[in-house]
């Protein structure tokens, strides 16, 4: 029994039924379709995330996101005085998460891609993609840089899913795609 | 291992009592029962405390209670995750040590002063954590992720608790060394022995990644480090946050075999088999930091896709083990038994008015189905993108913590009520329907998280209409409606664990003296028909027709659900 020593002294020799090695030699090549599954879809897959990240300080990351703002501003989200960027496709576009905001608004085009520069000037943040779904941490001190390619248009949400202090459920951003019908090649 | 021989001898000279357990002829330290009444009692304590908290936030997040405001909510939320994940938890393994080692094998404990001494640490850090979070600068999630920052005696408290159960976990090793030196049993420890041993050497090297990151971080926090990098801090705090996990998973699975061992005189299928699955769980589990990390910069695919499956899912293979090998030992014993008929009159006929059986057996399922399979989706590399710091994260977790391990802790309790405090349980009646309450309440919200996740609900979050963002976004309706069904399964689960706290302490305090001519249930690890069946080992064993079908669902349902979430992953925008 499980609460008493096992009534064969040499239990490690018992012969095994074979139900159980049945069940075993299946589940373990299950786990090791399982961790195929996830090398090949880096071969085939369309969603892979980037590797590509880089020190950086909070100050420096935001110089650059400012200048990027300046650079291609092309007006204001309604009355709260975020800008909202319009920049050439397939550039590079940066978002900068902090307390409480998610800066700047981005208007993207449709189809294009764009490598996206993503870290926090303060906390860490999360940056969830609404309603695609897709989630990612945001650290200080790091900058990820990633490509994407908005592939429907619409206005996306941008909702910060790491606990970030008392304002937490006020920090929202959101990424803007246009369908242009001429698509411009990246340059 | 020469240390702990020596402490084990230098209180050798202790006078040991010992009184014969009239329902197994085991003879218990009554050191030992004294030092496990007094960790269940704590545990339970800090359950009801964290429990309520839970509740505060289930209410909360009910889109129409809306409960507590935000700034208590974030408050109470640090408070529920420290109080039942760590301490009602941590407790009551301390106690499922101290019997897994001392009474099964018929054992003195070993230095009883130390083993209060690591409880009272554990009380202090516990009491402290408590304290710094309800005073209120605290407000950093279980987590604390840097740079955010708690008072310094939230860390301190964490450490001291960890300390304490460190020594519990040497307790348990030098009564290991001294039942071997005495010769208290014959031939190798039991299976639940063996697997409370892999908990305790799990819980060793957690609790030494948890000290590598909160001494530093205790350090940082009263001024004496500058800074404390975000990414490395999460790669070793998830060493402990979810190794810790990787105990109770040991820990509940254990308790499975001594329940269904104790309840249905259930053997091990093959206790070959069963060792080599825990024994998979030491050497892999410790690579699950990994699932804290899938979706954060500076960390390459590689180490992602070998951590995040424990190389290969060696770990996962341990599970599955469990779980063809767990039911499938109930089958043979019911078999035996003389519940021969079709596929499935062993489980229509087992003892489901026993909580202890009935929890245990709820715990297997809803741990396999909900937690485990949701478990290894929500760790793939890629798929983690669509789940990250969603409320499906919690989902899982509390398909595993709370529908397995929580679920499996009370089953047992309704063991060690009579057997340990030796009293009977008051309100049968109560105790009968709770682990069916308390269940169904904890897959619902496991089931209402996990899909509320899905449809992008953020986790750890005040509100979910965003009113007060400048940009606001609007989630859509069925967002809206999975929190309040979480919120009415949340009620369930609450009432669920308010009759199991009522029941234990109305039972310890009042419970009827056990009287062992006449126990409330049978235990048939005394009977002399269980003491007949069979002969030892699977070789030989009756057929198992149910089990081959319940893994069989099983398996079918994982590839499924596996693959679909694949679907839906290959929908999103690409990126690359």
């Amino acid at each position: 029994m499980a609460v008493t020593p096992p009534a064969q002294r040499i239990w490690w020799k018992e012969p095994v039924e074979r139900v159980e090695l049945v069940w075993t030699a299946l589940a373990f090549l299950w786990g090791v379709a399982m961790f195929a599954t996830m090398i090949i879809w880096h071969i085939v897959g369309q969603q892979n995330l980037a590797n590509e990240a880089y020190r950086i300080q909070p100050e420096r990351f935001m110089e650059r996101t400012e200048a990027f703002v300046e650079k291609y501003k092309v007006g204001e989200q309604g009355d709260t005085g975020v800008p909202v960027v319009r920049p050439p496709a397939g550039s590079d576009v940066y978002m900068l998460g902090r307390l409480w905001e998610w800066w700047p608004v981005l208007e993207l085009e449709k189809g294009q891609s764009y490598r996206l520069h993503l870290s926090s000037v303060d906390w860490q943040h999360g940056f969830s993609l609404q309603p695609v779904n897709i989630n990612i941490q945001v650290h200080p001190g790091y900058e990820h840089v990633l490509t994407i390619t908005p592939d429907q248009a619409g206005e996306y949400g941008i909702v910060c899913n790491e606990f970030c202090g008392i304002g937490h459920h006020t920090m929202a951003g959101k990424i803007i795609v246009v369908d242009r019908n001429t698509p411009k090649r990246g340059q | 291992m020469t240390t702990i021989e020596a402490a084990g001898r230098a209180v050798a000279a202790r006078n040991v009592e010992f009184r014969t357990c009239p329902f197994t002829g085991l003879k218990v330290d009554l050191a030992a029962q004294r030092l496990i009444y007094a960790n269940a009692v704590a545990a339970v304590i800090f359950l009801a405390v964290g429990g309520l908290f839970g509740f505060l936030v289930a209410l909360t997040r009910w889109p129409a209670v809306h409960l507590l405001p935000a700034e208590w909510f974030y408050l109470v939320l640090t408070g529920h995750g420290a109080n039942v994940l760590l301490f009602w938890i941590i407790f009551f393994e301390i106690a499922v040590l101290y019997f897994a080692s001392a009474v099964l094998l018929n054992s003195r404990l070993a230095a009883p002063k130390f083993a209060w001494l690591g409880f009272i640490l554990m009380v202090v850090g516990a009491v402290m954590t408590n304290v710094a979070v309800f005073q209120g600068d605290s407000t950093v999630m279980f987590t604390s992720y840097p740079p955010m920052k708690a008072a310094w005696h939230f860390y301190l408290g964490l450490i001291l608790f960890a300390v304490g159960a460190l020594v519990g976990c040497a307790i348990f090793f030098a009564t290991l060394v001294i039942a071997k030196d005495e010769g208290t049993y014959q031939g190798s420890i039991p299976l639940v022995t063996f697997g409370a041993l892999t908990a305790a050497i799990i819980a060793v090297f957690t609790i030494a990644a948890g000290a590598i990151i909160l001494v530093p971080t205790f350090l940082w926090s009263v001024g004496l480090i500058s800074h404390i990098d975000p990414l490395m801090y999460k790669v070793v705090w998830w060493a402990m946050g979810h190794s810790s996990q990787q105990i109770n998973v040991s820990a509940h699975v254990a308790i499975w075999y001594a329940i269904a061992a104790i309840v249905i005189g259930a053997q091990p299928l093959s206790e070959k088999v069963s060792r080599t699955a825990f024994f998979l769980y030491i050497l892999f589990l410790q690579l699950a930091s990994a699932h804290h990390l899938l979706v954060e910069p500076g960390i390459s695919s590689e180490w992602k896709i070998f951590n995040t499956s424990y190389a290969m899912y060696l770990a996962v293979l341990g599970s599955m083990i469990h779980g063809l090998t767990v039911p499938g030992a109930i089958e043979a014993a019911q078999r035996r038994n003389g519940f021969t008929k079709g596929a499935f009159e062993w489980l229509r006929k087992a003892p489901w008015g026993n909580p202890a059986f009935s929890g245990m057996f709820l715990s297997l399922v809803m741990f396999g189905f909900i937690g485990g399979i949701s478990g290894v989706v929500l760790g793939t590399e890629q798929i983690n993108i669509l789940m990250h710091n969603t409320i499906y994260v919690p989902g899982h977790f509390h398909g595993t913590v709370v529908a397995g391990t929580t679920l499996a802790f009370m089953a047992v309790t309704y063991l060690v009520v009579p057997l340990i405090f030796q009293r009977q349980i008051v309100f049968p009646g109560l105790a009968k329907i709770q682990p069916y309450l308390f269940g169904i309440g904890a897959a619902g919200i496991s089931l209402f998280m996990m899909g509320a996740g899905t449809l992008g609900v953020p986790r750890r979050h005040w509100d979910l209409t965003l009113a007060e963002a400048p940009i606001p976004y609007e989630f859509s309706a069925g967002a809206f409606l999975m929190m309040g069904l979480n919120g009415l399964f949340a009620t369930l689960a609450a009432l669920g664990g308010i009759i199991y706290v009522v029941v234990v302490v109305a039972s310890v305090f009042f419970g009827k003296k056990v009287d062992s001519t006449k126990p409330v249930w049978q235990f048939p690890v005394t009977s002399t028909a269980a003491a007949n069946v069979g002969k030892y080992g699977s070789h030989g064993t009756v057929k198992l027709p149910g089990t081959i079908i319940l893994v069989a669902v099983f398996f079918v349902a994982f590839m499924l659900y596996y693959y679909v979430n694949w679907k839906y992953l290959s929908a999103v925008w690409p990126l690359r």
